[in-house]
């Protein structure tokens, strides 16, 4: 089954004015591409789209494989919210395979009506813009097709045509170029950084009386976090968790004010910028000397780092382990050695169900042994009394995306977000709990707003949160 | 031997061309293709591992039966009955015929009625549905209509209009052997070849590559096994990092020099010493 609720009736553009904004030419400049649409965009995307299909074996397998059975149709949140025909993963692709079918196959160039092979017009243009950036890459329909067929995939690939011809959204270019100039995704500047990481320490020492450091750029630490920049200033709850974690196990850590923020919005844009703000990562931990790179709570950066991050940089054989390690995954390690003491009644106040971020989820080490689906859940059942699964088909590696992610999470998407995180909203509804454990960034921005918007009395946070709150010091 | 036989042998010799060339040269591009990244949803970490998924995938098409039962079903028992009826034909191919292909002799009529139902019932299924209706392209009908008429065709033969199938065999034989011999065929067989012929030419160039594309699908066919082996993407280049800096010396470190010259925002280049700073200087 794909949604143990109501699937909507089609109703055609219903989501057609949620747009995002054009991006800004400094950012566009700053991150290496076209200010513009450059003047013969037509060919020039006909000939980025041949590289791509030269260059990438999903792509070329993806145009060709679809069957169009429809069984990814009612898996894609975006269309479970918005009923737009558009948002189906399948009709989705569609856009982009009818342009490959016109240029790329024999029999799209003779039968282009009963093929459905387009031109390349603005018109088509403009429908890659408005749908390529309104799904969120999550890779819920690949669970459901046949053939594996990853729409993430083939939006990666659209918008790095789009990119390379000049368009882009203002929210992800915005964000890139943040990153280059300030380290991470809010554009927090160093001093700001190690200004916010004193106030926890202060906000700790009120709480535990104990000095509880929250360390920035300590050379020769044992372990460098590299966290979403958010839980920093937003979610500080789950990065008081981390400190706490660390003090507790006796580990000596570090944060990096040159690469302060693990999610990648390189990778809605194009490979380039991808691997640019990905190798910041591994340059942080060799210039800090440190022995671990450990990723924190977010699903965008263990998406674009567990995967990835070996075929990015030369190699992580310095470090311990040589590949990206989540923080669930450490926590849990420490824990299961008795290295903490836990006080279940710490979270009695709250029923916890857990959301599986769809980054984390399906991009991880999920299959025959403990993955990233296991550890979080075995950290809440250590830590609280109270848990609940949400409906099966809404979990694990079925899980929904929360409606903002790959770039979505702009203001003017907002009608778009809340629609995204409707079965994720009723799912929860469903089990009645109260507290949403979740460890992503985005997700941690957008359902808040989500629960409000469809009246379900829940409040999110990050597993680490529950984690302080058990913790004994 | 006439003009029509000569006719008939040439189309059969450029379906062969055509289908076996143009299948040979997709499943060489599929191979050839790189694959830069690792993007493995939840397949097992090694390849004993991976081959019986995948096993397990195309034989019983495990990941349709969990998520939809129905459209199982449907394709399952189509694509069973698809093969039967391939192995029951499998008759005019061998001289002489051995005797695991006379197993299928009974069996492959029962699936030629099983290729019908299924092929009216899916039909059905992209009429009845809103969203397959929306989804789905004329191609996708016409190949359903197009296996509904090689089936009724041949299924016709065998009840209602018995042939002389020695002559076609003698014409199948003929065309892997190059040497024309065509019988003279009844309407409703020229219209069942020149239906397989059509299907068999059109293969390479459709969606019916879903078949051999499967078998090249980067999110089902890569292990999970990203902690043990580096992926090295071998069109990889180097794109440039930006100079390492601590929160102390990030000013000095930092490039201000911006592409294309733009200027900054005021307050953008605004140096500030973090002690100073913190004394409130």
């Amino acid at each position: 089954m794909h949604y143990p609720f109501e699937v909507p009736a089609i109703e055609d553009d219903a989501s057609l004015q949620n747009r995002s904004y054009p991006a800004k030419k400094l950012d566009m400049t700053g991150i290496t591409l076209p200010t513009e649409l450059v003047p013969n965009w037509k060919e020039e995307a006909i000939n980025i789209f041949a590289e791509l299909l030269e260059h990438q074996k999903d792509l070329r397998v993806f145009m060709d494989s679809c069957v169009r059975c429809g069984n990814c149709a009612a898996a894609c949140q975006f269309f479970l919210g918005t009923g737009d025909p558009k948002n189906m993963p399948v009709a989705r692709a569609e856009l982009l395979r009818k342009v490959y079918r016109k240029y790329f196959t024999a029999a799209g160039k003779l039968f282009s009506n009963a093929e459905n092979a387009v031109e390349l017009t603005e018109e088509v243009l403009e429908e890659w813009a408005t749908y390529f950036y309104q799904c969120s890459e999550c890779r819920r329909c690949a669970v459901f097709c046949p053939y594996g067929i990853d729409t993430g995939q083939i939006t990666m690939a659209a918008r790095e045509i789009m990119a390379r011809i000049g368009v882009a959204t203002k929210y992800v270019t915005e964000v890139v170029h943040k990153v280059y100039q300030t380290g991470n995704n809010l554009g927090i500047w160093p001093l700001a950084w190690k200004d916010s990481c004193e106030f926890l320490e202060e906000e700790l020492k009120e709480q535990y009386g104990k000095d509880i450091p929250l360390p920035v750029d300590a050379k020769g630490a044992e372990v460098l976090l590299v966290a979403p920049s958010a839980d920093n200033f937003v979610n500080v709850n789950t990065m008081m968790g981390y400190a706490v974690m660390f003090y507790a196990a006796g580990i000596n850590w570090t944060t990096s004010t040159y690469c302060d923020e693990g999610g990648n919005f390189g990778m809605f844009l194009n490979y380039f910028n991808q691997k640019r703000t990905n190798q910041r990562i591994v340059k942080a931990g060799k210039e800090l000397g440190v022995k671990s790179i450990i990723w924190g709570e977010c699903g965008h950066a263990w998406r674009a780092g567990f995967p990835f991050t070996n075929t990015f940089n030369e190699d992580m054989s310095d470090f311990d382990p040589p590949y990206p390690k989540h923080i669930c995954e450490f926590t849990y390690d420490l824990m299961k050695k008795g290295a903490f003491k836990l006080d279940k009644s710490g979270n009695d106040d709250v029923k916890v169900t857990y959301h599986d971020p769809c980054n984390v989820a399906r991009a991880s080490n999920a299959t025959l042994r403990m993955g990233m689906l296991e550890w979080p859940r075995e950290m809440i059942r250590n830590t609280c009394n109270n848990f609940v699964e949400m409906h099966k088909d809404t979990i694990r590696e079925k899980t929904y995306c929360c409606g903002a992610g790959a770039g979505l999470l702009a203001d003017e998407l907002m009608p778009l977000r809340m629609a995204g995180g409707k079965p994720r909203a009723e799912a929860c509804r469903a089990v009645g709990a109260n507290y949403l454990a979740t460890p992503c960034a985005i997700c941690k921005a957008n359902l808040p707003l989500v629960m409000e918007h469809w009246k379900v009395p829940a409040e999110v946070g990050g597993v680490h949160d529950l984690f302080m709150k058990a913790l004994i010091l | 031997m006439n003009l029509p036989t000569v006719l008939f042998s040439i189309l059969g010799w450029i379906t062969i061309l055509l289908f076996a060339g143009g299948l040979t040269y997709r499943i060489y591009i599929y191979a050839k293709t790189p694959m830069p990244l690792k993007i493995p949803v939840n397949t097992p970490p090694t390849m004993p591992g991976v081959v019986g998924s995948m096993a397990i995938e195309v034989t019983l098409f495990r990941k349709v039966f969990k998520t939809n039962p129905l459209l199982w079903f449907g394709s399952w028992i189509f694509h069973v009955s698809l093969l039967l009826v391939v192995l029951r034909h499998l008759r005019f191919f061998f001289y002489p015929v051995p005797n695991w292909v006379m197993f299928f002799y009974t069996i492959g009529i029962y699936a030629g009625y099983a290729i019908l139902i299924s092929s009216v019932f899916l039909l059905a299924r992209r009429l009845v549905s809103e969203r397959n209706a929306y989804v789905s392209l004329p191609v996708d009908y016409y190949l359903l209509l197009h296996l509904i008429g090689i089936a009724a065709s041949g299924l016709w033969m065998n009840y209602h209009e018995r042939i002389y199938l020695v002559d076609v065999k003698a014409f199948i034989l003929g065309l892997f052997s190059f040497s024309l011999n065509a019988p003279d065929m009844e309407p409703v067989l020229v219209v069942h070849l020149l239906l397989v012929f059509a299907l068999f030419v059109y293969f390479p160039f459709s969606k019916l590559l879903h078949a051999p594309g499967v078998f090249f699908s980067p999110t089902m066919i890569q292990r999970n096994d990203i902690e043990k082996r580096r992926k090295v993407n071998p069109w990889d280049y180097d794109v440039p990092a930006e100079p390492f800096y601590t929160f102390e010396n990030f000013e000095d470190k930092r490039t201000d020099k911006h592409p294309d010259g733009i200027e900054y925002p005021p307050g953008w280049k605004r140096k500030v010493e973090y002690h100073k700073y913190k004394k409130g200087e």
